[in-house]
């Protein structure tokens, strides 16, 4: 499904603020995979999800999506392929367009966006039915502007949004993170509902290790702008937060040590 | 030149700064240059002996293509917005000094898109606010309608949230492009409109046409609201009418021995953008206190 290899990024390329955000990954998604993302700040994390976006280019190496390479595809193209939810909640959705507006755009991600009826009077049915799933009682606002919704409401729709045309592959990045805990779990409840209705490839981006650990068949750790941790099935079942932490401290404390050898 | 024969002419221009100044958030100035490029193109082919309708639809395809370069060098060179229309304005005077020949073309004994109405027996004091008023009007349904259409909805969006209608797959560069093109054919359709009610053409009509546009605009905005994308519409066209009223007002005015001549528009227009885009802002601080 994916396959990335060799994945070079590098921001302020020959520049004293030069960073190495993702230095040679080499990942291989299956169909249907849900792989969780965690690893600490600045990791790379994001960068490497923005690099399968296209939002960034890359310096170096191959992203394949179903033996395609697409790493020079400009990230509106990509679109057909790849479906976003972003941590922001305003990024997701148009504020001044009614939540009819933005499904159905959403409803067009891929296609042409031509000179027809923006909203069409059959959409209507099928947006009602999608909204309804959302237990938020949107459905009876589709008039409503998107601005008028809560933070809450507007990820939620964020994600109908981004399933509304099946994507190849389903990119969440913290997307619960800027939401209070009671909203955060009922969009991750809703998050996993709609991954498991339509058996989507997803990578899911989370500093909270219990979620990563719950979720999903796969769990990755970055650390450094490398993959340090690669864990799927039983294997990934099997472990605690603790075991995580103690992977983690691990791989840090080898680099305190060669640090350390280094400046010795 | 009647203040509402005058706010139709230029409702075409106030639509289209409505659109890349409010729809797609892109402040452009090409319009300066593209409202003159109308003109010429419409003086220029009505002398030729086109059919002055027929000159309408050349001027529009004009602005379209000074609107397109200005996109381009946008989103394609990466040049600031606003840097990218000044370079296609400057550029376009000389290109209507290339198209007229010379500075101003007058079209005295010439047939214009008034005859048909003048023929049927109206004045030509009535024939100008009316025709224009229909053409205008057809024009901000014309909007209405793409506005509502998939492609006017990532129009919106492009201006509000470029990364919300990117990941649904739009390609904004090319929304830019076309939407600044139909805003530049829109005010060379108001240029052309005017050379053919003034019956003449001038290289240096386009001076202030932005400010007075952007002024029509927020004069519309500030009196009839935007609340529905058609009110906004609404509200950009009857705002241009408004601002010439005004203007006409202005200049008639009388204190002493001192008077406003047509020279102190510019200023005067310029302070009216400076205060309504200040006055919402002071008032939030006087009452914040
Ligand atoms: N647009 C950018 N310009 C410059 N540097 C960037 C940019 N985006 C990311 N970086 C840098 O790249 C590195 C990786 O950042 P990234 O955002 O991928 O981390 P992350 O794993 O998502 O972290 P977090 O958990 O804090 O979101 C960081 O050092 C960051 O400062
Ligand atoms: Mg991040």
């Amino acid at each position: 499904m994916i396959h990335v290899t060799d994945l070079v990024k590098t921001f302020h390329r020959g520049s004293i603020n030069e960073v190495l955000a993702l230095s040679g990954i080499n990942l291989r998604v299956k169909k249907g995979d849900f792989i969780t993302v965690i690893g600490s700040n600045g990791a790379g994390k994001s960068t490497l999800l923005n690099c399968l976006s296209g939002s960034y280019p890359i310096d170096s190496g191959h992203i394949l999506i179903n033996e395609q390479e697409v790493s020079r595809w400009p990230e509106y193209q990509r679109a057909s392929l790849i479906s976003r939810v972003f941590q922001d909640p305003l990024l997701g959705t148009c504020g001044p367009l009614s939540i009819e507006q933005n499904l159905a755009l959403a409803n067009r991600r891929g296609k042409p966006h031509g000179l027809r009826r923006g909203v069409q009077r059959s959409d209507r049915e099928l947006f009602r039915k999608q909204l309804a799933q959302l237990n938020l009682e949107l459905e009876n606002r589709l008039k409503d502007s998107v601005g008028l919704l809560s933070g809450g409401q507007r990820q939620a729709l964020t994600l109908l949004m981004a399933t509304l045309v099946k994507p190849k592959i389903l990119l969440l990045d913290e997307h619960t993170a800027a939401l209070d805990p009671k909203t955060a779990q009922q969009v991750l409840e809703l998050t996993q509902k709609l991954i498991e209705d339509q058996d989507l490839t997803t990578l899911m981006v989370t500093h909270n290790m219990r979620q990563a650990l719950q979720l999903g068949n796969r769990l990755i750790m970055f650390h450094g702008g490398r993959i340090i941790l690669d864990v799927s099935g039983s294997e990934k079942a099997a472990m605690s937060v603790e075991d995580l932490l103690e992977q983690f401290y691990k791989v840090r404390g080898e680099e305190f040590v060669s640090d350390r050898m280094l400046l010795v | 030149m009647g203040a509402l024969e005058q706010g139709f002419a230029y409702g075409f221009l106030v639509l289209g700064v409505y659109l890349t100044f409010r729809v797609l958030d892109f402040p452009d100035l090409t319009v300066d240059g593209s409202l003159p490029l109308g003109a010429a193109v419409s003086a220029v082919a009505i002398t030729a002996g086109y059919d002055p309708f027929l000159s309408l639809l050349f001027a529009l395809l004009a602005g379209f293509l000074a609107g397109v370069v200005t996109g381009v060098l946008n989103t394609k060179f990466g040049i600031l917005h606003l840097l990218a229309s000044i370079l296609t304005m400057i550029a376009l005077y000389s290109v209507n000094l290339r198209i007229m020949g010379r500075p101003n073309i007058t079209l005295l004994g010439k047939s214009t898109i008034l005859e048909p109405l003048t023929n049927a027996g109206i004045g030509m004091f009535n024939a100008a606010p009316l025709l224009f008023g229909l053409l205008s009007s057809l024009a901000l349904l014309f909007l209405l309608w793409l506005l509502h259409t998939a492609f006017g909805l990532a129009m919106q969006a492009t201006g509000v949230n470029p990364q919300m209608i990117t990941s649904q797959g739009v390609n904004t560069d090319r929304v830019i492009i076309l939407t600044v093109g139909l805003s530049n054919g829109l005010a060379a359709v108001s240029g052309a409109l005017l050379c053919q009610s003034q019956g003449a053409a001038d290289v240096n009509m386009g001076v202030g046409t932005i400010v007075a546009g952007l002024a029509s605009v927020i004069v519309g905005e500030t009196l009839f609201g935007c609340r529905s994308i058609g009110r906004a519409l609404l509200a950009a066209l009857l705002g241009s009418v408004l601002y010439r009223l005004t203007i006409a007002l202005a200049l008639s005015l009388k204190l002493g021995s001192f008077s406003l001549t047509p020279s102190d528009l510019n200023l005067l227009t310029a302070l009216l953008v400076v205060a309504a885009l200040t006055l919402p802002k002071l008032r939030g601080k006087v009452f914040s206190r």
